[in-house]
């Protein structure tokens, strides 16, 4: 089968800008999008330039953008590609500065790495827990499997605008240490991504989740930092009064109360009150504001709901 | 066709008009539903944050509430359609999961059978009653009108739970939007995230992305957005002058609900839409289709 492959092409010593280029070959049933750069490179044109070791997506170097999704080439076959979108266009990887071709610098993404630490810092052999050693496996979930491939930073949509964010692929790493039994400074380590650039400047939009070849589910391992920074009781930053007054006002009403929430959620910060006052006043104006403090809140159901988080936090209590 | 309406809180609260146009525009196309006012809050997949069980709890009672009605659950929400679609995809598979949230709604002798489906007004509309039925509902074409689609995260994403369009290449609201005769506007970030759930906190992170989407969709020429989901509904109308601000563009690209943009080809008035509710004006699309408000 003879197909086209439109190919995203930047010589910064000779080109301004990028451009796309478009290669015919001929390819069979399985051929993957790897083999076909592999090809063109050794058979059409020697200038092509791309990244890529292992061919078995191990080692996590040829991600790239296809079809504007960001995916490992060598496991990517062009056909399926072909059936789901009508075309197969490769680019270089987003949110990392292109060096040529299809090969991206990855300086950006190894620096956030390195500033979660990414080492233990262990406890005396003897403090370890063996039974939570046995079960560490599991409560990694899943992190470990991460080849720093780069492709869920390349997908994420606050990376994108805001270029302080540790990102997905170090946040996972982050509660890959966070969560070992031997790690000696998981409190420190907590403490450390409270700030601007840390947990809870991810807006939870699954785009790593999705894009991961290697199901490592980065955003859930964000969650589950922040579930473990409010359980550990760092319960003032903005991020963690979101969550906890949302749960708070689900149990006492049943349905979110869009008028108390925000009041929940900024506290006596006075700057965040006043910057969000104006919008306030004009939802007000529109109708889109309902009444804060009515006197009967709660969803008629109230009574169940309430029973139900009574029985959840009964569990809890037995569980210890 | 008959549903179970789960509303979600944001119909009742900060946007009336979704509320007001779904009610509208299901009776037009003969889906009868029954409100489900007893239901509570999804947990928005902030609930999940704090604790998954308790997320899937409530949840699982809602589902109750509508099996023992004998109906499907339709949702009119993205957020909703995503927390609820991944908690009962969950229940239905995950071995033992199912017995295990019973025992928590066991005192209110309330349980689950794992016999609901739970579908977004925008699956139901492209699924089941077809936009070909659809198109023969439009009393006026929105002939003049480049629309751009905003998909937003949860009706998408993660797709192994939801699975009703393709997340790298969805297509059912362009559908809508072609059967209402308008023209849609393809741009990157139909499917990237509204940034809503960022913008009590970190306000300048969640209007960079509304700048930065709105922005795209307009150099593309789109006169206005559509929606599936009230939380983008809110972030791209109400923080659209700030994010404009930021990024030193004038946007004014008014943001309809799913269903405000078909009641308006049905022939719904703006008023009966709750188009008045919305802080960016519609006037511009408004006039484009020749209609008084």
């Amino acid at each position: 089968m003879r197909v086209t492959l439109h190919i995203q092409k930047f010589n910064p010593e000779t080109d301004s800008k990028p451009h796309e280029e478009p290669y015919r070959l001929d390819i069979g049933r399985g051929t993957t999008v790897l083999e076909a750069l592999m090809r063109l490179k050794n058979e059409t044109d020697g200038t092509l330039t791309f990244r890529y070791a292992c061919r078995s997506a191990i080692c996590g170097s040829c991600a790239m953008e296809i079809n504007g999704t960001e995916k490992l080439a060598c496991m990517t076959q062009i056909r399926p590609e072909l059936e789901r979108h009508g075309e197969v266009r490769v680019g270089p990887l987003k949110n990392l500065p292109v060096i040529k071709d299809l090969v991206v610098g990855m300086q950006p993404f190894w620096e956030k790495v390195r500033s979660i630490r990414p080492w233990l810092d262990p406890l005396p052999h003897e403090q370890v827990d063996p039974i939570a050693m046995r079960n560490a496996y599991k409560a990694f979930n899943n992190v470990e499997a991460c080849i720093m491939c780069g492709a869920c930073v390349a997908a994420c949509t606050v990376y994108e605008v805001s270029k302080g964010f540790a990102g997905p692929a170090a946040l996972a790493k982050a509660w890959r240490f966070a969560a070992d039994p031997r790690e000696a400074a998981v409190a420190e380590r907590l403490e450390g991504l409270q700030g601007d650039g840390g947990i809870w400047d991810c807006t939870r939009c699954n785009y790593c989740v999705e894009v991961c070849p290697k199901d490592v589910k980065p955003m859930e391992a964000i969650i589950l930092l922040r579930r473990a920074s409010i359980q550990s009781g760092l319960t003032q930053t903005m991020g963690s009064r979101h969550i906890t007054s949302f749960v708070d006002i689900i149990r006492h009403e049943g349905r979110l109360n869009e008028g108390l929430m925000p009041m929940k959620v900024i506290g006596f910060r006075i700057k965040d009150f006043l910057r969000i006052l104006p919008l306030g006043i004009k939802m007000f104006l529109k109708g889109k504001v309902p009444f804060p403090f009515k006197l009967k809140p709660a969803i008629p159901g109230i009574k169940q709901v309430r029973a139900i988080f009574e029985a959840r936090s009964q569990e809890k209590r037995k569980k210890g | 066709m008959k549903y179970a309406l789960y509303t979600g809180c944001a119909a009742k609260g900060a946007c009336p008009e979704l509320y007001q146009s779904t009610m509208h525009v299901t009776k037009r196309l003969g889906i009868e539903v029954v409100e489900m006012l007893n239901a509570s809050c999804c947990g928005a997949g902030v609930i999940t944050e704090a604790d998954p069980d308790l997320a899937l709890a409530i949840n699982a009672r809602t589902f109750a509430q509508a099996e023992a009605l004998g109906l499907n659950i339709m949702t009119i929400c993205g957020t909703c359609q995503g927390v609820m679609g991944m908690a009962n995809h969950r229940l239905k598979t995950e071995e033992g999961l199912l017995d295990r949230i019973n025992l928590m709604l066991a005192p209110e002798g309330v349980k689950y059978n794992g016999r609901v489906e739970v579908k977004h007004l925008l699956w139901i509309i492209v699924g089941e009653i077809g936009v070909e039925a659809l198109q023969r509902h439009v009393t006026r074409p929105l002939e003049n009108l480049r629309i751009a689609p905003f998909y937003g995260c949860y009706i998408l994403r993660p797709s192994k739970y939801l699975g009703f369009d393709d997340p790298e290449n969805p297509v059912s609201l362009e559908k809508v939007i072609s059967a209402l005769s308008a023209h849609p506007v393809d741009y990157e970030g139909k499917t990237k995230c509204c940034g809503f759930p960022l913008v009590l906190e970190k306000e300048l992170i969640a209007i960079g992305m509304v700048g930065a989407n709105l922005k795209e969709a307009k150099d593309e020429g789109a006169d206005a957005l559509v929606t599936p989901c009230p939380l983008c509904h809110m972030n791209l109308d109400i923080y659209q002058e700030r994010a404009g601000k930021k990024i030193g563009e004038k946007l004014a690209l008014p943001i309809f609900h799913l269903p405000q943009l078909i009641g308006l080809a049905m022939g719904f008035t703006p008023k009966e839409l709750g188009l008045p509710h919305h802080l960016v004006s519609t006037e511009n699309v408004v006039e484009k289709i020749q209609l008084k408000v």
